[in-house]
């Protein structure tokens, strides 16, 4: 398109860095377009379903960064999830002068430090091992919410109020709220863009095609992946407490290992290691669940999904995000 | 009475004893899970979804086309596993070259698949399944009344255990079967058909949780939901006992009933959890299980 | 003088009547009823209310001719997984973008908390038919909403009563272990021991839980008379089926189920549940207009309803005949006419809806038939008494709900 015109005006740049900078540009574009299509979607669409649609998306690009950047997959996310949901909800309800964001900050730094608590336990093991070291932690998990009676139990911890942000802007309306968690999203999305495209992201990368090079190189290899670990955790009790505060209530469904496995989905469908795959992810599952449940389909919800799984994992495995990179390159580079 | 840690001494042994009934269970299915493992290297997410249905064949074979309990013993897991021999063949078999997550993903997949499609058929209240006839009524023991049903159970699950642990470590398809999880490359070089004796492994193990099923349609409710909770605690069973271990799933499997049933006693709150402090334990102090090799 | 008085009430009170009339048209907002239906429809309670709930609130919509004053009567549903936030998610979605009028179904207690908070927030109404917990009409009452069928507290007080009163004073509890059991087990606790029976014992067991053997080998060991079963569902069949397997009722023991519902018993069988006794809200058997109904339904959907499910077309209809007398769908006003009505049809008898929300109505004392003596596979409960609407349920006197000045 405007090629020529660039390259006039960038004549004394190396030709990597010309491609480079009209990449960033395009980025630029995109995010700001991605930016704009956020700020009106209220508008078209219902704020709520959106607001859901927004954490769910951020707790699998949570989940993503260890995943996708890491190679370590957790089948113990949804103790993250969870336990900032929990920890916000309980200081909301109980604390009627403190203010939505602090709830927020509060239950994202409980998720941080039980993520470096399990960062801990479980980073020395790969594969199949770190899998099902995360699934029995959060298996722990899931019985001290069972068993504590601050979250509620099985009834589940409700009525906390959305309260006013910065003591000052009413949360009530729907359209605010909306525009509270749509600046978390970004937030949160950003430290995870920021992370992937650092030097930090690049030796993530490098650790996750191959290790012992990595090693050999003298990276602390297991520091690396404990900061991915704890990073990830917070991000998504980041999702967690947002997705209370929104809901005002928190319940043991974010606790259940199916949560973790449908983080998994929305990663896998979208895409695992791409940045906007597992938003498209959870747009998708999450809208699906949405139109089903109110559907005479139903009681079909579980099957379906059971389907998108198996389709991703046969022949679709780059994610939706994936495989449109993929044309994108092959037909524009 | 004699007290043992504060519980009389007859509670106390038949808490052991029903402790290694279940242990029972545990050990068959992570027995499969093993097998699986072991040669596939995949964790079959599905194995409740196949303990599952090895319990809906009995309970709709009694049913529809009146197969006693004792055939179904046998039909059930030879249905079961051909049914799982075509899973692996055309589905499995296709992302055998990947990242062995993608066979768990796969496997978490078509778990939902059956265990939500059979919800809508046949509702989740569960159907109950009559104890053989033969293995009506109980022993009464001194310390405790026990069904005999449960009796079979264990007799069952131990015989069957030590049946699998006998081929696999005494003949010769057992020999493949250990060549082929130690090195696939050079056992098909040496002319084995290693992609049939893949079908066949995964197609056994998947039987081995459909004769569990068969053993627990009598016992619990048959319901679609029944193999998916018990799924995760098997899970921590293999973790413990090693993953691909033969004999460390079956004693894990046996020790762990044991635990869960003396947890039961002193902390019944916590029956559900302690297999997963364990599980932590022993990585912590053990990476490869207790039975396992270290990579 | 008395004629020409009598005379000028009537005319008001038709002058009155024609205003309501002429103007109800405009009162049913958007010139539609909805209903939502909010209910498990795919998990652990799917039996209990589930897809035969929804069929038994179309038919009271049926029933009512598809309409009220012109006004069609709309209904949509929607599964809430047992979830908490699905279900609170959903119906204020039904509020924000379709203005439902009415929000039925709601069984799991957790969804039921958090979706009547949504209720009350939007001032809307919605009617509870599944729910166990006796907190959704006490600590956690609204205006906005009505307990329809039952809750822990008749249970226990039904059943419990009745076999202490038989001589069953010793009692080990077993108990889910969670909110709702350990209510139940409160409640029965209680009871017991205001009737002079005792608690010799209990446990504990996760929820939900498989293998019960471990738990009926400890209540075997307590020398109780009775176990008292403070749990529901799943947990309750696991129960009584294991304690049929250890000869709990051979060995003089008896099972004492606290919520159990028709489709349990109907998945245990005959065999294992004989002679089990419980306390129900209603029973399809238990009159000719019950009789009626039932067999409506069963043409319909296969099986005989449960309570609940009965409970919805009852509850529903009433909500129906009111908006149609009133004239109007407005909520506030709504609930104000359901608080005066006499609630009696063939589900109820003798009920009213109390300023808490809880609709009482007489509860009663059944136990489980034997295998010679059921009819046919439905014919399962033989009712043993009454238990007086007044009587079943909590006390006002003893409620914490904020809208019972105590």
């Amino acid at each position: 398109m405007s090629a020529t015109q660039t390259q006039t005006q960038t004549q004394t740049l190396t030709p990597s860095m010309k491609r480079q900078r009209r990449a960033d540009m395009r980025r630029n574009v995109f995010y700001l377009v991605l930016i704009g299509i956020g700020l009106v979607a209220p508008f078209v669409a219902y704020p709520v379903f959106l607001m859901k649609v927004l954490c769910f998306a951020l707790f699998a690009c949570a989940f993503n960064l260890l995943l996708g950047y890491v190679g370590l997959l957790s089948f113990g996310h949804a103790a993250f999830l969870a336990t900032g949901g929990y920890v916000t909800g309980y200081l909301l309800a109980s604390h009627p002068a403190l203010t939505p964001e602090l709830g927020i900050i509060a239950g994202t730094l409980v998720a941080v430090a039980l993520g470096a608590v399990f960062g801990a336990l479980s980073i020395r093991r790969q594969g199949i091992y770190f899998a099902m070291v995360t699934l029995a932690l959060a298996q722990l998990v899931f019985f001290v919410y069972v068993q504590s009676p601050f979250t509620g139990g099985e009834d589940g911890l409700h009525g906390v109020p959305r309260g006013d942000l910065f003591g000052f802007i009413s949360l009530r309306s729907n359209l605010a709220m909306y525009y509270f968690v749509f600046a978390i999203f970004l937030i949160g999305f950003a430290i995870i863009q920021r992370a992937v495209h650092s030097p930090y992201g690049q030796v993530l990368k490098a650790i996750r095609e191959n290790e012992p090079r990595a090693v050999s190189l003298g990276y602390n290899v297991d520091a690396y992946k404990w900061v991915a670990f704890v990073l990830s955790a917070g991000l998504a009790g980041l999702a967690g407490s947002t997705k209370t505060v929104v809901f005002q209530l928190a319940s043991l469904t974010d606790a259940h290992w199916h949560m973790s496995g449908e983080v998994i989905l929305m990663t896998l469908l979208g895409g695992v290691g791409t940045l906007f795959g597992p938003v498209v992810g959870a747009g998708i599952v999450v809208s699906l669940q949405h139109l089903l449940a109110q559907s005479p389909l139903g009681n079909w919800v579980g099957p379906i999904l059971g389907i998108i799984f198996v389709v991703c994992v046969l022949s679709f495995r780059s994610g939706i995000v994936g495989e449109i990179l993929k044309s994108y390159r092959k037909n524009f580079k | 009475m004699t007290m043992i840690f504060g519980v009389p001494a007859a509670v106390f042994l038949g808490q052991l004893l029903l402790g290694l009934i279940n242990g029972a269970f545990y050990a068959l299915l992570s027995l499969g899970l093993a097998v699986i493992f072991g040669l596939l290297k995949i964790v079959n997410f599905a194995h409740g979804a196949m303990y599952m249905l090895g319990a809906f064949a009995t309970l709709l074979g009694m049913r529809y086309l009146g197969i006693n309990y004792w055939a179904a013993l046998l039909l059930a897991p030879l249905v079961v596993g051909l049914f799982g021999m075509l899973l692996e063949r055309f589905m499995l078999r296709r992302i055998a070259h990947l990242d062995h997550l993608y066979g768990l993903l796969l496997t978490f997949g078509l778990a939902l698949i059956f265990e939500g499609s059979l919800v809508n058929f046949f509702g989740v209240s569960g159907a109950r399944y009559p104890t053989p006839e033969l293995l009506q009524g109980g022993f009464q023991l001194g310390f405790m009344f026990l069904p005999k049903y449960r009796a079979f159970v264990l007799a069952a699950a131990i015989v069957v255990c030590v049946f699998t642990w006998f081929m696999i470590e005494r003949t010769r398809l057992g020999a493949y079967l250990r060549a082929g999880t130690e090195n696939p490359a050079l056992m098909q070089a040496f002319g084995v058909n290693v992609p049939l004796l893949i079908t066949l492994t995964y197609g056994f193990g998947v039987a081995l949780a459909a004769f569990a099923g068969v053993l627990a349609a009598p016992l619990y409710p048959v319901s679609p939901n029944m193999g998916s909770n018990l799924l995760i605690v098997v899970f921590a069973v293999v973790v413990i006992g090693g993953m691909g271990s033969i004999l460390g799933a079956v004693i894990t499997g046996l020790a762990m009933g044991l635990i869960e049933g003396l947890t039961k006693v002193y902390y019944p709150e916590a029956a559900n959890t302690v297999i997963f402090l364990v599980m932590i334990l022993v990585l912590l102090l053990r990476p490869a299980g207790l039975f396992g090799k270290e990579a | 003088m008395t004629f020409i008085k009598k005379s000028l009430t009537t005319a008001v009170a038709l002058a009155a009547t024609a205003t309501m009339a002429t103007t109800a048209q405009a009162e049913i907002s958007d010139g539609e009823i909805r209903i939502g239906y909010l209910a498990d429809m795919s998990g652990t309670y799917r039996d209990l209310a589930g897809p035969g709930g929804l069929e038994a609130l179309n038919m009271a919509v049926e029933d009512m001719g598809g309409s009220i004053n012109g006004a069609p009567i709309q209904v949509f549903s929607a599964d809430d997984r047992n979830s908490a936030d699905v279900g609170a998610n959903t119906v204020r979605e039904w509020f924000d973008t379709r203005n439902v009028d009415l929000v039925s179904g709601l069984v799991a207690s957790s969804v039921s908390i958090a979706a009547t908070r949504v209720i009350e927030e939007n001032n809307g109404l919605g009617i509870v038919s599944g729910s166990a917990a006796s907190s959704i009409t006490n600590e956690h009452c609204t205006p906005n909403h009505i307990h329809w069928v039952y809750d822990t507290y008749p249970l226990a007080n039904g059943t419990a009563k009745a076999i202490v009163d038989q001589g069953g004073d010793s009692w080990f509890m077993l108990t889910a272990d969670y909110a709702f059991g350990h209510a139940l087990e409160g409640d029965v606790t209680r009871v017991v021991e205001d009737n002079g029976g005792e608690i010799v014992g209990g446990v504990r067991h996760p929820f939900p839980t498989d293998d019960f053997s471990s738990y009926i080998l400890q209540a075997q060991g307590s020398g109780a008379k009775i176990i008292g079963l403070a749990n529901a569902g799943a947990d309750t069949v696991n129960a009584i089926n294991t304690a049929a397997q250890f000869g709990v009722v051979q060995s003089g023991q008896q099972l004492a189920g606290l919520l159990v519902f028709l489709n349990d018993v109907y998945a245990m069988g005959l065999e294992t549940t004989q002679g089990l006794l419980l306390t129900t809200g209603w029973y399809w058997n238990m009159d000719d207009e019950s009789r009626e109904w039932a067999e409506r339904y069963y043409e319909r959907v296969g099986r005989m309803p449960t309570m609940v499910q009965a409970g919805i077309y009852s509850s529903t209809m009433h909500y129906l005949q009111t908006v149609a007398e009133l004239g109007t769908d407005d909520p506030v006003a709504v609930r104000a006419a359901l608080g005066e009505r006499p609630i009696n049809d063939f589900f109820s008898r003798n009920g009213r809806v109390r300023e808490d929300g809880r609709m009482v109505h007489d509860m009663f004392l059944a136990q489980v038939k034997s295998p010679e003596d059921s009819e046919h596979e439905w014919d399962l409960y033989e009712i043993l008494a009454t238990i007086p609407a007044e009587e079943a349920f909590r006390p006002l006197s003893e409620s914490q709900c904020k809208l019972v000045q105590n």
